[in-house]
């Protein structure tokens, strides 16, 4: 029943799932942040990981920015992108129903895309790949940059856990998710903490934008594709739970994979399959604290 | 009702009657549908407090359930429509029985996942003709005996069916049931100790609510006798949060006055490409920003400090 499966098909296929699973946790842990700071759903989170994506096109076809350089400044310019956000749309919404802050990023995601499928057209465009050739492992070809996307995700994700979860700036921002009147009244500035925070997770969209730029098509469409499988990882790794959030999507990523090696009708479907079991199954998901469910 | 209401009520349907010698037929049927989805959604964010991001599920599936028998069986439109709406509201059953595990954002998200789920579903299914959509949908009599086929003669059915929905919607907001969804909005802790459970309300509420919005879809599908996957899409579902919050979130004729806004806005700026789309983004944005009440909460909240 399985003879289709040889172990470069598996192997190939895996790669492909780590691949997809590393977008998944860096976005899914930028999520995660902002939203255990200030309660908001960053719906425009897709848009800013589109708009890294495209930074780094225009800056190499306008500026010949090359790929490396993009980088950094991709992400900086979505970061800042994100600082204006905050403070234009996000502040004036803090004290009222969350809902409003979803609603809020969901047009700044509609505008986002608006604009870019206005100006650049709908279809995809390519983006040059900066690290061609790979290596073959015997039963394999890895190219190099799938393995620098895995390597790299891999060290934003650990940095930025170790960032929140062992630094003195962490235990500000965890302590400002708990109790942010008692946080300011030890003189720490907790509005400008959230300006920050909420650019910092753009700014990490942004560059998970850049790194898959030259993997897949640079299109408008990219963000609200990927923030619907985003938003099936959060639910299923539990809100506010960050490790939670970078292991499902890893894992999501895989279970994606393997799907398509056994039933590939069904891989689109499956972690919405798995989502709707979690609910029923664990409704506060499988990695959630029970003080972080709300 | 003020002498005011009366004169606003019967201007509107004395308009209502009127408008197809004017304006396109298809335009005002459009916008009726989008009425009764509008208020479908305004059931559940407005009054039970549940924002579901994935209402163009229950739209688009009736679409493609009523295109689907109306071409298969020789059905008339109304048993059609009808097993359109039933058939959105079971769907709404069990999306409800799924989604009220997490309440506030979370409900909002999990909803967005089901209905791309069911996105992905439709487009694999063989009957909704994937991307290239449903195609002659049969407009047969209505009833059997009376012929339907000129646009103008059945937006006279869409509008009565408008009506009777608006009347049930109606009546389900101002019954003790709706009374204990808009408790449940307000305080859902404290409406428990009252003993109620407040799970099975917002899952009954997602059954209506899931039932009108298949209403509105199986009727649009037998008004432009074609079914696409457009209408089951997360657009559609965005589209229909901004016509209920620019009308007035949980007010009557908000989303009403909010579903006319937008199907006319869409229909102007159709030709201006991607423009359409940027507009809704912002107004949405001015709306949650700027005036959260929406054009007719301003307006009420208008005219009582001036009388």
């Amino acid at each position: 029943m399985f003879d289709h499966l040889s172990i470069q098909l598996i192997a190939g296929q895996l790669l492909i799932g780590l691949i997809n699973g590393s977008f998944y946790a860096m976005l899914s842990m930028g999520l995660a942040i902002i939203f255990g700071l200030m309660n908001v759903v960053n719906f425009a989170h897709g848009a800013q990981y589109m708009l890294g994506a495209f930074a780094a096109l225009l800056l190499l076809n306008g500026l010949g920015v090359s790929y490396w350089a993009a980088l950094v400044i991709a992400p900086v310019l979505v970061a800042l992108i994100g600082l204006a956000i905050e403070r234009i749309v996000l502040r004036p919404l803090a004290d009222l129903d969350h809902l409003y802050g979803l609603l809020a990023t969901y047009s700044v995601a509609l505008i986002a895309e608006g604009v870019v499928r206005q100006r650049y057209g709908s279809s995809g465009l390519p983006y040059p790949n900066p690290l061609p050739g790979g290596i073959n492992l015997g039963f394999m070809f890895l190219p190099w940059y799938r393995l620098w996307v895995v390597v790299l995700s891999l060290v934003v994700c650990l940095a930025t856990w170790l960032l929140i979860e062992r630094t003195r700036l962490g235990s500000y921002l965890r302590a400002a998710t708990e109790k942010p009147q008692i946080v300011e009244s030890f003189g720490i500035n907790v509005p400008r903490l959230i300006a920050l925070t909420y650019a910092f997770g753009a700014g990490l969209a942004g560059l998970g934008g850049v790194l898959a730029a030259p993997i897949y098509q640079v299109s408008p469409y990219m963000g609200s594709s990927i923030m619907i499988v985003i938003f099936a990882v959060v639910v299923i790794g539990g809100m506010g739970s960050i490790i939670g959030a970078i292991l499902t999507g890893y894992l999501l990523g895989l279970m994606e994979a393997v799907t398509k090696l056994f039933y590939p009708e069904g891989a689109n479907l499956v972690i919405f399959v798995i989502m709707i079991i979690v609910l029923i199954a664990r409704p506060d998901g499988i990695f959630s604290r029970a003080e972080s469910t709300r | 009702m003020t002498p005011t209401q009366w004169t606003l009520l019967i201007g509107g349907i004395v308009a209502a009657l009127a408008a197809p010698f004017v304006v396109y037929p298809v335009l005002l049927m459009t916008i009726l549908c989008f009425v009764i989805f509008a208020c479908s959604f305004n059931l559940l964010l407005g009054y039970a407090g549940l924002l579901c991001f994935g209402h163009a599920m229950f739209f688009g599936t009736a679409a493609f359930v009523t295109g689907f028998l109306l071409k298969s069986l020789p059905l008339t439109p109304e048993v059609g429509i009808l097993a359109g709406a039933l058939f959105a509201a079971a769907m709404g059953a069990v999306v409800g029985f799924i989604a009220v595990r997490r309440s506030g954002i979370q409900f909002a998200m999990i909803t967005f996942a089901i209905a791309q789920f069911v996105y992905f579903l439709l487009l694999k299914a063989e009957f909704t003709g994937r991307e290239d959509g449903m195609h002659g949908i049969p407009r047969r009599a209505l009833f059997g005996l009376i012929d339907v086929s000129s646009n103008l003669r059945y937006y006279y059915v869409v509008l009565a069916v408008t009506a009777l929905a608006l009347l049930a919607f109606y009546r389900i907001v101002h019954s003790p049931f709706g009374e204990i969804l808009k408790a449940i909005r307000d305080h859902e802790a404290r409406v428990e100790t009252l003993g109620f459970k407040p799970e099975h309300y917002k899952i009954i509420a997602l059954t209506l609510s899931a039932g009108l919005a298949g209403l509105a879809g199986a009727m649009k599908a037998t008004v432009y006798q074609f079914a696409t996957l457009t209408d089951a899409a997360w657009h559609i579902s965005g589209e229909v949060i901004l016509m209920t919050l620019l009308g007035g979130l949980g007010t009557l004729t908000g989303p009403m006055v909010g579903a006319g806004l937008i199907i006319l806005l869409n229909d102007v700026l159709a030709q201006f490409g991607e423009w359409a789309l940027i507009a809704q983004g912002v107004i949405l944005l001015v709306v949650i920003i700027a005036f959260r009440r929406g054009v007719v909460g301003e307006a009420k909240a208008w005219a009582a400090r001036r009388w």
